[in-house]
Order: structure tokens, then sequence, then C-alpha cells
């Protein structure tokens, strides 16, 4: 099946003749049941990142190597591994390996100073496949190493770093899951062109939009269901979409703002720099933050109106994403909304399947249930929720006992206040989950999800196994019992910034029932009054009005009778 | 002692008057829509021109009080208890019995005890909160560090002064129809010229050094 949209993602005539033959050797050589498996049409909600297989790789505008890779000679030998390609980068590139393994996005790890909570992907739960922890086998796909299965990997070999999927220019380079899974599954990367590690080593540079997207566009299990401000459309998108990385303009990189040192990059959402105080900094100073600011400045608009110098005096409280970006998933992805995991396990002759009855903006269908993970609901050009935010986000950990009664459970919620001088209103991608917990704790789950033996939910369908499984493997107390609690989460939106004519006007936020309606806690005209004032001033009015309608009445009636 | 027609609002009074209530009205109709009253103008249209005019009318007020200041037009306003019941009596009661207003314009008093205090309270009550708290408001992100209380405070007093001002103008327009017609009394704020009780002394020199403003 991946050869199959493989080619035609390729789609030119020109390739027309490879695809027959290719179709040819596949219907000629595959026994029946795969021939059978080539028959699904490529799917969105089950990229896996083959699909980041793009069919025009963006250009860079801001490079200014001195250095052609494909003119290297160490790279023009007929590599057979990944680790082998990252050994000869390693060659020139000596510090490289280091510096990457204090990134995140090896470490999988992060410590948040302020709260102390433990967080990256090695300890959160989430509410779309929950944990990745201890289904590695499956998640670590998006790992930037090669081969973390399980807790034997060595984080301190750095042959294990994958240096391609982040700097591969040539667009075919790909990740499939380190282990195949429950048969269920593992059809799914089957019949993969085996990767041209030569070629893809020569290709290399600066990552661009579609080298990051392969991971970030994807979160959640398929295009655009996480983030919402994040998808596949950012790859080549027009000034509509996204006023910076338009394709035609702009075109920056996702690094154009996340700005990196040594293989550490700004702008992680673990720690948020809500309200930028600092702007651009000094002339000449490069500032390490991934902030509107630090290149807009702290009064980005022009003080050359009224308007203007008031929006500008809007930018302590109001964060820039919220009146740049009107709405997310503008680009024709739809971006998850609901999930309801209570549905999941549901069988047709004992065989797992998916319905797709979401049609997006792009003409994609979208699976609205799915056997493995139950009930979706998606949106498009979405109102984000908005919320006072001074950057901290507190998490509810595995370890995070709390009360279902009490209602929704937040998987993360945003600190602020309007009050607290710190924070801005910030807009906020909202996902709400039906997920299972540990009933007896009252903790979330890990859940054992992808495996090859009888206990992986996926291909076995059973939550009480899965739980089970995926506690136990962690050393976790489980009471053996689950049931399922309401959950929210929340994304900070920053990506899809409109240009300024889309902006948001005054009238969405300053009337009585606008996009601020639920915040609390200062006053804004157009949206708030005072109750007790409006009534005495209309009592007032109206009773000037008869008073002055009474005492000319009279006098009209007394004139008349003296007359 | 005679009745004469005399230039009693001189060509920057009636200026005044008249700018000064073409921007109330317009103060009036944004400041109520950016209240929330009305969405007859979006709301940056409606805080533009609230913002324009407020700032064209506290221009118009430091012309105003040095005109006042300098030409001694100032004395019309300081109060009186002097018939000052009697004008309310009229109002209350006499108006409908057709009796006539007790007050005889002035050469130097031109308004009545009871405007002259309404007018004084005016200018040196309402409109001085209106602009102080107009002025905070507008600036509020100068002197509050948050959007909450302080600002609360501030949008009340506006909104309630503005509430007052709208009163005076109803009561101050209905008042114009008190008069033998409605034409009669808003003429001299066109003209200049009213009916107004000379002495003896200052028709003769109004007639010799002033003929111009005297009818």
């Amino acid at each position: 099946m991946f050869q199959h949209s493989f080619i035609l993602r390729l789609g030119h005539t020109s390739r027309l003749m490879v695809f027959l033959f290719i179709c040819f050797i596949t219907v000629t050589t595959c026994p029946p049941s795969m021939a059978e498996t080539y028959e699904h049409p490529s799917d969105v909600d089950m990229n896996f990142r083959q699909n980041i297989v793009v069919e025009k790789p963006t250009v860079r505008v801001d490079s200014n190597s001195t250095a052609d890779h494909s003119k290297f000679e160490e790279l023009k030998q007929p590599f057979s591994s990944g680790p082998e390609v990252t050994k000869t980068c390693l060659k020139c590139h000596t510090e490289a390996g280091h510096q990457f393994m204090k990134n995140i996005h090896w470490t999988w790890n992060y410590k948040n100073e302020k709260t102390g909570q433990l967080l990256g992907k090695k300890h959160l739960v989430n509410n779309f496949c929950t944990n990745a922890r201890g289904n590695e086998g499956m998640c670590a796909q998006c790992h930037a190493g090669y081969g973390w299965k399980d807790e034997t990997f060595d984080f301190t070999n750095q042959d294990n770093i994958d240096c391609i999927v982040c700097h591969d220019r040539s667009g075919t380079y790909y990740k499939t899951p380190p282990t195949e899974g429950n048969a269920t599954c593992s059809i799914m990367f089957e019949g993969k062109q085996p990767i041209q590690w030569s070629e893809v080593a020569q290709s290399v540079g600066l990552p661009v939009r579609e080298n990051c997207g392969g991971c970030h566009f994807y979160g959640g299990g398929g295009d655009g269901v996480k983030h919402g401000d994040l998808d596949s459309s950012l790859i080549h998108p027009d000034k509509k979409l996204d006023v910076h990385m338009d394709e035609a303009g702009l075109n920056f990189s996702c690094n154009s703002c996340h700005v990196s040192d040594k293989h550490i990059w700004e702008g992680s959402r673990y720690d948020v720099v809500a309200k930028d105080t600092k702007g651009t900094g000094k002339p000449g100073q490069r500032r390490d933050v991934a902030t509107c600011e630090s290149c807009h400045g702290l009064q980005p608009h022009p003080n050359d109106s009224l308007s203007n110098i008031k929006l500008n005096n809007h930018i302590d409280r109001i964060a820039c994403q919220t009146c740049h970006i009107p709405t997310i998933a503008r680009g024709g992805v739809a971006t998850m909304t609901d999930w309801d995991w209570r549905t999941a396990g549901k069988t047709k002759n004992g065989e797992g399947y998916k319905e797709k009855e979401y049609t997006q903006g792009d003409g994609e269908h979208r699976a609205t249930y799915k056997s493995i993970k139950g009930d979706f609901k998606y949106a498009e050009n979405l109102v984000p929720h908005y919320g006072w935010f001074n950057g901290q986000m507190i998490y509810t950990t595995i370890d995070t006992k709390f009360d279902p009664s009490k209602g929704v459970v937040d998987i993360n919620s945003y600190v602020g206040s309007a009050t607290d001088g710190k924070s801005r209103i910030w807009p906020f991608k909202q996902m709400h989950t039906v997920m299972p917990y540990d009933k007896g704790n009252n903790t979330l789950v890990y859940m054992h999800l992808w495996g090859e033996d009888e206990n992986a939910y996926w291909g076995n369908y059973d939550f009480g196994n899965a739980i089970k499984a995926g506690m136990e493997k962690n050393n976790l107390p489980y009471s053996g019992e689950y049931d399922f609690v309401d959950t929210y989460s929340y994304w900070p939106i920053t990506h899809m910034v409109a240009p300024k004519e889309d902006a948001l006007t005054c009238n969405e936020c300053h009337v009585k029932d606008g996009r601020m309606t639920d915040l609390k806690g200062f006053y804004m005209p157009g949206r708030d009054s005072n109750y007790w004032l409006d009534l005495l001033g209309i009592i007032a009015i109206i009773t000037t009005l008869l008073a002055v309608i009474a005492h000319g009445l009279i006098r009209v009636v007394m004139n008349r009778k003296r007359d | 002692m005679s009745q004469r027609y005399i230039m009693i609002f001189t060509r920057f009074e009636r200026f005044w008057h008249w700018s000064q209530m073409l921007l109330i009205m317009i103060l009036l109709f944004t400041g109520f829509g950016i209240h929330g009253f009305h969405q007859l103008l979006d709301f940056q249209s409606a805080v533009e021109l609230h913002t324009l005019c407020a700032i064209s009318l506290l221009v118009l007020w430091i012309f105003a009080i040095f005109w006042h200041l300098t030409t001694g037009t100032w004395r019309h306003y300081v109060p009186t208890t002097d018939g000052l019941w009697k004008v309310a009596q009229f109002y209350a009661f006499g108006i409908f019995k057709g009796e006539r207003h007790p007050y005889h314009k002035a050469y130097w008093r031109k308004h009545n005890p009871l405007q002259a205090i309404s007018y004084l309270a005016l200018k040196l009550f309402l409109f001085p909160v209106i602009w102080i708290s107009g002025i905070l408001y507008l600036l509020y992100p100068l002197w509050a560090t948050t959007s909450a209380e302080q600002l609360v405070w501030v949008a009340i007093i506006h909104t309630a002064v503005a509430f007052a001002i709208l009163l005076f103008v109803i009561i101050h327009i209905y008042l114009l129809s008190t008069g033998h017609s409605f034409k009669e009394h808003v003429m001299p704020m066109i003209n200049g010229f009213d009916k107004v009780e000379l002495s003896s002394e200052e028709e003769a020199y109004l007639e010799k050094d002033e003929p111009g403003n005297i009818r």
C-alpha cells in the first residue's frame, strides 16, 4: 500500500512507468493476502511518518552554508544503516553528538525547575494515545534516534542519534516504528522502498518545515490531530495560512523562530515565555527566545494612529497570538477535539475496523471511529479557547491523585490570572477525551497499547490487561479496576499566524457575548458594565423623560384651560 | 429701564456652545456604544471617534476657560440665592398658571439664578469629573498595573457622569420649550441677540459705543 501512495505522491507522468512496473511486480510476486493490503488508500489518520515523503521538498531561503555535502567524499559510500551515517557525520561535526544528547528530542525528559514536575514524553500521560512510555516500540518512531524499543536503549551511544530525520533534504527519508507490533498493526509498514542512505546523507542541510513537521504535524496519531495549529498544510502554506511560513513569501522554516544554540532550541511548551518584556534586545544582540516580541519588539504596531497606539497598549495583557491567530486548523486539515476511548474495541467478524465519516477541507476522509482507539470528533477553522497564562503548566502526571467526582480532570492546566502582572490572555486548543483511569487509586494509567504479546490493546482490545501490563512494566501500583474519566488538555496556540488584515477586530472581544465571555477578573469595555449603575442610569433617564413629558403635558392642558 | 435686543452671546460663545453640543452628542452616542448599549458603530470606530471628540472638546474647553477668564464672562456664573427660589417655584407651579418668568435678563447677568447654578455645577463638577476619568481611562496602561479594580472604578465614574450629562441634555432641551416659542429660545444662541432689560445708562452706552451690539 505504501508503494502505491509513495508513487502517487511523487505523482508526475514521468513516474507513471515506474508505478506501473511496481504494480506489475507487486501483483505477480506478492502472495494474495498481501496484494489485498495494497488496496488500502493512503490514510492520513495513520501516517506513521511514511507520508512525509513529500512531493516537493521546500527550499530554505536563509541558508548561508559554505559547504555542499553532496561533494563530500566521506558521504559517497554505500551506507547500509543509520548509525553508519551518524558516525560519518560526527567525524566532522565532532561536538554535535554530545550537544544533541542534551536535547529533549533525544532525552524525552524534561524537569520543570519551577514546579519540580518531571515532564517529557518519557513520563507524561496525554489525552490522545495516552502514553508513549512503555509503547516506545511504536512511539519512538518520533524519537530522534535509532532503535529505542524498550528500556535497554543506550542513551549514551551517540551513534544512535538520527541526524538525518532532521537534516534530510531529499524528502525521501522516513522512519517506521522501532518494532512491528501486533499483526493488526504491522501491515502498516509493509512495502516501503528501502532508504537510499548515501543519497539521503549527501542531501543534508538545515531543517525545513517537513523535517520538524514529520513528527510535529502528526502528533496525537495523525495529521493535525494534536495541536490544531500544526499540520501538514504548513509544508506548503500560503500567506493566508501563515504569514511567516508563506512559501511564496517569507518562507520561514521552524527554526527561523525556534532559534538554536549548540543543538538546543527555544520555544518549548513545557516552559513558555508568555510575556516577553525584553523585546528585540539591544542592537545586534541575539535573543534566544521564540517569542513574537524578539523580532517585532514591544510596540509591534506602528504608533501612527490612535487605534495602533491602543493596540500597543494591549500587548502587556493580550498575547500576540490571541488576535493574530483568529482560528486554527485553517489549512484544510482538521484537528481532533474529542476522543472517546470507551467505545474502542468493537470488532466486525473478529477484526478491528474504522469508519471515516468526516471529510476535511482538503478532501481527505478522517476516521470517526477506530476499533483500536474509539470515537473521534474533529474541527476546522476552530475558534480557540482563551485563558490568562503566565507560561506555567501544571500537569496531571501518572502519580497525581485526583477526585473523579469533581468533574473533568485537566491533563494539563495553565496557570495565570488577570491580576498577577505576569499573565496574558493566550489562545489554546482544548482537547476533550474520555479515557481510562485507575478507579481504585484515582490516578491516570499507562496503557500497554503496542506489542506483539497478548496484552497489547492494539490487537487484543482488552483494557484490563493492557492497563495491568502497562502499569506493571513500570512498577506502578494498579488497583486492578479501571473506569473512564473526562479529561481536558490545553495546547498553547502560536502557529498559523494570519496576515494582519485577518487579525481579530475589536468587536470579537469587546462585546457582551464575544470571545472573552468566560474570562473573569478584569474589566473590559463593551463586555463589562456595572449592573446597578446601568439600572440606576436607565431609570434616571426614563424618569427624567417622563417628568419632562408630564411637565410639558400639564403646561399644554393648563394653557388650554386658560384660553 | 427698557427692554432691548442686545448681543449677549458673542461669536466665540456661540461657536463654543454649538461645537460643544455636537461633540457631546457624538460622545454620548459613541460612549454608550462602547459601553455596549448599542452596536450601531463597530467598537474600533466608536473608540476612535470618541477619543477624537474628547480631545477636541478638551481643546475647546481650554479656549473657553481662557475666554471666560479674560473677558470676565465668568461673572455670569457666580451663584446666587437671590431669586433662585422664585425661579424654582415658577418652573414647579407658576408656569402652569401662565405666570411670567420671574427673572429678567440683565446686561451683566444673562442667566437666571437656577440656570447659573446648574451651569456652574456642570462646569465645576460634571465636566471635570468626566474629563479626568476619561483621561485616566484613555491612558490607563500608563498608571494601572492591571485592568481589574482600578479600571472598574474609572469606568464606573465615567459612565455615571455620562448618565448625568445626558440628564442635563434632556432637561436643557426641554427647557427651551418653556418660553413663548422654541425658536425664540434658540435664536439668541444663533444670532447672539436676546431681549435684555437695560438701565438707561447701559442703553446709552451701547447705542453710542457699541451700536452693532444693540437693536
